[in-house]
């Protein structure tokens, strides 16, 4: 049995394997897929105290091997439950069953996606979930972003940098991105806005070629795109641990900047808890305090 | 088997004309995920005798990415006697990857 069992190896979870460590705890670290979450995606950080550039891989690998020279354990399995047993939780992956007095879940977020019929198999074949990462590849292409948020706005701005034409798709007729960003677009000439409007068709051969866009009046219009751009938002990873923590009608985990939630012993850290700012630095703050909290119920047990 | 880079110049000999299945990594320098991707294909390489690892750089290459409709990165196409047979896009566990060579 471990001490404690954080549930992803992001931000959030990597701070939290530290501070435990550093606490003298047993640590077992459980990833779905890669250590570092969503900030391997991001080229450049410029605003985490210390380094006025680093790359989110850079990062994410420095603070792994951090936790890993203090002796946290890694196991690459994707947790897909926890049972409370009182005194003893059992974080129940794919592959396994791993007893702790405590679990911190720092599952962090994923991509919404649109829901139209297609998108999965066209995912690097014109639909992206990324403009930094894939803007690159559209240069002089016509693309299109959809989505109404702050992320939608700058994705568009920076595709219409590279792009030859952008279309930014929304369904309603505001957007809830900053009013700065929204003019800064339509100040570009290579972006058209396509208000009231959802794409509701994905038209390709071996890749993306056009997109069914309908209106809310009802009209369909066909775009020819080369790359779709989602930008809907993220969701909270909280789905498979409903059963023992409170979830809002987001699913954001319900706990305080405390980082406790309704069961004893069950803590959460990272961008999967309400909260009103989502960066590294709040991320990585969050694993500290909950590391603080487990901790002290440990001891108390 | 160490990775071999490839470029236009050599990538009809050492990917298409290929006797091995050829898994060939689309990649670039300032991509995170192809960072972590890399040791994954460096493994592959090292254990698996039977198939043929080749990275290529997309900011190099730009024209072999556009030839093989790569647009997002880290990017894995698995070729067969000059046709490809399969690929996957973005970071992937070691034993997602070797699904790609129909293991």
């Amino acid at each position: 049995m471990y001490d404690i069992v954080i549930i992803g190896a992001g931000p959030a979870g990597l701070t939290a394997a530290i501070y435990a460590k550093r606490a003298s705890k047993s640590v077992l670290v459980l990833e779905a897929k890669a250590y570092g979450g969503q900030i391997i995606n991001t080229p450049d950080i410029e605003n985490y105290p210390v380094a006025a550039h680093i790359s989110g891989f850079e990062f994410a690998t420095k603070v792994y091997e951090q936790a890993q020279a203090l002796g946290a354990e890694f196991k690459f399995e994707k947790a897909v439950d926890i049972k409370d047993l009182g005194n003893i939780k059992e974080v129940v992956t794919e592959s396994g069953v791993h007893q702790a007095k405590a679990v911190i879940i720092a599952t962090g977020s994923e991509n919404r996606k649109l829901g139209v019929e297609k998108e999965d198999e066209l995912v690097g074949r014109g639909i992206s979930y990324c403009a930094t990462c894939d803007g690159a590849f559209y240069r002089k292409k016509r693309v299109a972003v959809v989505g109404g948020g702050n992320t939608a706005l700058e994705d568009a701005l920076y595709l219409a940098d590279i792009a030859e034409k952008v279309y930014l798709i929304h369904r309603r007729d505001g957007f809830r991105g900053e009013e700065e960003n929204v003019k800064s677009l339509k100040a570009r000439e290579n972006v058209e806005f396509v208000l009231n409007s959802r794409v509701v068709g994905l038209n390709a051969d071996k890749r993306l070629e056009s997109i069914d866009v309908l209106n809310n009046d009802g009209s369909l219009r066909t775009i020819e795109v080369k790359g779709l751009f989602v930008a809907v938002g993220r969701i909270p990873e909280n789905q498979n641990f409903a059963k023992v923590v409170n979830l809002d009608s987001a699913g954001y985990a319900i706990a305080g900047e405390d980082c406790l939630t309704n069961t004893k012993g069950i803590f959460v850290a990272g961008d999967n808890r309400v909260k009103n700012v989502r960066q590294l630095v709040t991320a990585t703050a969050d694993g500290a305090v909950a590391v603080n909290e487990a901790v002290k119920y440990i001891n108390n047990l | 088997m160490a990775v071999i880079d490839v470029n236009e110049k050599n990538f009809e000999e050492e990917v298409l004309k290929s006797d091995k299945v050829v898994l060939a990594d689309f990649n670039a320098d300032w991509c995170g995920p192809c960072q972590m991707l890399k040791p994954i294909v460096h493994e592959i390489a090292e254990e698996r005798k039977d198939v043929k690892i080749v990275s290529i750089n997309i900011d190099d290459e730009e024209d072999l990415a556009e030839k093989y409709e790569v647009f997002s990165i880290p990017c894995v196409v698995a070729f067969k006697n000059g046709e490809e047979i399969a690929r996957s896009v973005g970071f992937k566990p070691k034993a997602e990857l070797l699904k790609l060579i129909g293991d």
